[in-house]
């Protein structure tokens, strides 16, 4: 599908729009029909997560849990133990916001099978406001031992993650986003768990981003080659953990200058994970896009993203004070 | 098995507790000397399970929730046979597989990691669940604290354990009256429990929980109920078996020393005529 560019740069004439909803509605319906040990889970909140085909489709391996989402993580824990392979769904503002304790000490202590999908996450679930708007469950995630964290970046990519975190014998965080996302994977794209996809090459810059700012990168990518001559090197980062360190390193080793966006805090995110592995093992100057350490609130999800310095506008800006110092 | 002979069972699971609570110089004594009996009842009378075979498919469960009481488990699965006696000694050191609170370990037969209370409860009920749609005969029985009901998860897990109708899941609730801060009823009432427990559709049995006949009486009397979810409320003394310790809420998290592990093994080894 198309949509209309309303001065708003975060959307491009040229790009086509995909639901990353329907691409984890997908994945798990394949997955599902592949392996009769996958179970659901949901905090009454089944359509809004596109897990309705999957309740409709496999009743008696679908637990509607109610509103309780630490019931809902430890029940899904529990369930290994018969050998399934759970997943437990909410928003990522409960789940695992509300639920961090029960991810924890629960499923990665004991590094069990289960999936963790995080719907709404960032800014653009809009209209509902900052208590809806997760913007913290990256750094909430990432720091947890055994657990693996993957931010996919549009709807093929996320059908793609989602029959991947199926199929590997771990606990896994998948995030997701509600609002419709530039298409940027075809079905033909690589992808595997723990290894970063360099979308475009370039020699100036490295543009590291995740989730549905992949697209902002790359549109900026755009502006920069053909209005200021800038080669700009674009990695889709859609594994936070493990981080692919040498997809990295390769990179700004050519480069040396490093932005990372995503609709996250710029505290803790990816971003600070990308620092914290470089100012290990090869320091460089890094600027941080994202959530400057404050609450979203209600509006337009792309909207707020322009509003909160989210958007290609914002990273051509960046790029070019960093080039010109 | 004789009354008799699961009574020496869990005189033996008491002493070991002691021991290994007096080497490890810290722990939770009271709760785990009070479960002596259950323990015992449940490992060497009522569940189906095989140490030769922890992971046996056909096994019932049992989901510790309350893991600070762990000792008690240990010196149990110890007795059963999952591993060496002298591992118990090791416990809450370090490079040891008996960690302060339990960490899953299935081939010791340790089905799940707990500490953080409420959370053992939710883990039986999403396996009691995923059993009964499965339609396998597996029982899963879950032991919690009374002082752990302050947690809200637990709630939420029995409104969950009600709606599947899980006959096949007994909450064991160690109905002691004390937690760190003192009596239940003073930190935060949990009366009438039977009857919150029957509200939320629990079928509630209570009984003796330090008398072996009455243990078996009421869990094999449990059985029986189909359709709904069982609460057993087993009320027992915390710390029993040794005089300064009963009903004491200072003995919840600490461990005997030399002179009174002394005093109460002698207590402990000491028949009913005090011989």
């Amino acid at each position: 599908m198309k949509m209309e560019n309303k001065n708003n740069n975060n959307k491009n004439n040229n790009d086509s729009f995909g639901e990353i909803r329907k691409g984890f509605s997908d994945g798990l319906m394949y997955s599902s029909g592949k392996n009769e040990n996958i179970v659901v889970l949901c905090a009454d909140l089944t359509k809004s997560i596109k897990a309705d085909e999957f309740a409709k489709t496999y009743p008696k391996r679908f637990f509607e849990m109610g509103i309780s989402e630490q019931n809902m993580l430890m029940a899904a824990c529990g369930m290994t133990s018969n050998d399934k392979i759970p997943f437990a769904l909410s928003y990522a503002a409960f789940n695992p916001g509300r639920n961090w304790d029960q991810l924890r000490n629960g499923a990665c202590y004991s590094k069990l099978n289960v999936k963790i999908i995080g719907g709404h996450a960032g800014l653009t679930t809009g209209p509902d406001g900052a208590t809806h708007q997760m913007l913290e469950d990256i750094a909430i995630t990432r720091v947890i031992p055994n657990l693996v964290v993957v931010v996919p970046c549009d709807e093929e990519e996320t059908k793609k993650a989602t029959i991947a975190i199926s199929e590997i014998k771990k606990p896994c965080y998948l995030r997701l986003s509600r609002e419709k996302s530039i298409n940027i994977t075809s079905k033909d794209s690589f992808f595997e768990i723990g290894k970063a996809n360099v979308i475009d090459g370039g020699n100036d810059i490295t543009i590291i981003a995740c989730g549905i700012c992949v697209g902002f990168a790359i549109n900026a990518r755009k502006i920069l080659l053909s209005d200021h001559g800038i080669s700009a090197e674009v990695i889709n980062m859609h594994t936070i953990k493990p981080l692919d360190e040498n997809t990295i390193l390769e990179s700004v080793k050519k480069t040396g200058l490093v932005i990372t966006i995503e609709e996250h805090q710029i505290n803790g995110g990816m971003g600070s994970a990308v620092c914290e592995f470089l100012s290990d093992k090869y320091p460089v100057k890094i600027k941080r896009l994202g959530m400057n350490d404050s609450f979203g609130e209600s509006g337009n999800g792309y909207e707020l993203l322009e509003k909160y310095g989210i958007s290609t506008d914002k990273i051509v800006e960046a790029v070019l004070e960093m080039i010109k110092k | 098995m004789k009354d008799s002979e699961l009574k020496n069972i869990a005189k033996e699971i008491r002493i070991d507790v002691l021991k290994m609570l007096n080497t490890a110089k810290s722990g939770h004594t009271a709760g785990a000397m009070g479960l002596a009996d259950i323990f015992a009842v449940l490992y060497f009378d009522i569940m189906n399970h095989n140490p030769l075979q922890p992971d046996w498919l056909a096994r019932d469960f049992l989901i510790l929730s309350n893991g600070h009481v762990c000792p008690v488990m240990y010196a149990t699965l110890s007795l059963a046979n999952y591993f060496e006696k002298d591992k118990l000694f090791d416990l809450r050191k370090i490079n040891s597989m008996l960690q302060g609170h339990p960490s899953k370990n299935i081939s010791i037969g340790i089905e799940n990691s707990s500490g953080s209370l409420g959370q053992g409860i939710s883990y039986a009920v999403g396996l009691a669940a995923s059993l009964k749609r499965d339609k396998k005969k597996n029982k899963v029985f879950t032991i919690v604290g009374d002082g752990e009901l302050q947690e809200g998860e637990c709630w939420e897990a029995f409104l969950f354990a009600a709606k599947e109708q899980l006959d096949n899941l007994y909450v064991i609730v160690d109905r002691n009256f004390i937690q760190i801060d003192g009596n239940t009823e003073d930190v935060s009432s949990l009366e009438k429990l039977s009857k919150k427990m029957a509200s939320f559709n629990f079928k509630t049995i209570e009984f003796d929980g330090n008398n072996i006949s009455q243990i078996r009486h009421a869990i094999k009397e449990s059985f029986k109920i189909k359709g709904r979810p069982i609460c057993l409320i087993a009320n027992t003394i915390a710390g029993k078996g040794v005089s300064f310790m009963e009903n004491d809420f200072n003995w919840h998290g600490k461990a005997p020393d030399d002179n009174e592990l002394k005093i109460a093994l002698n207590e402990l080894c000491l028949d009913e005529n005090g011989k």
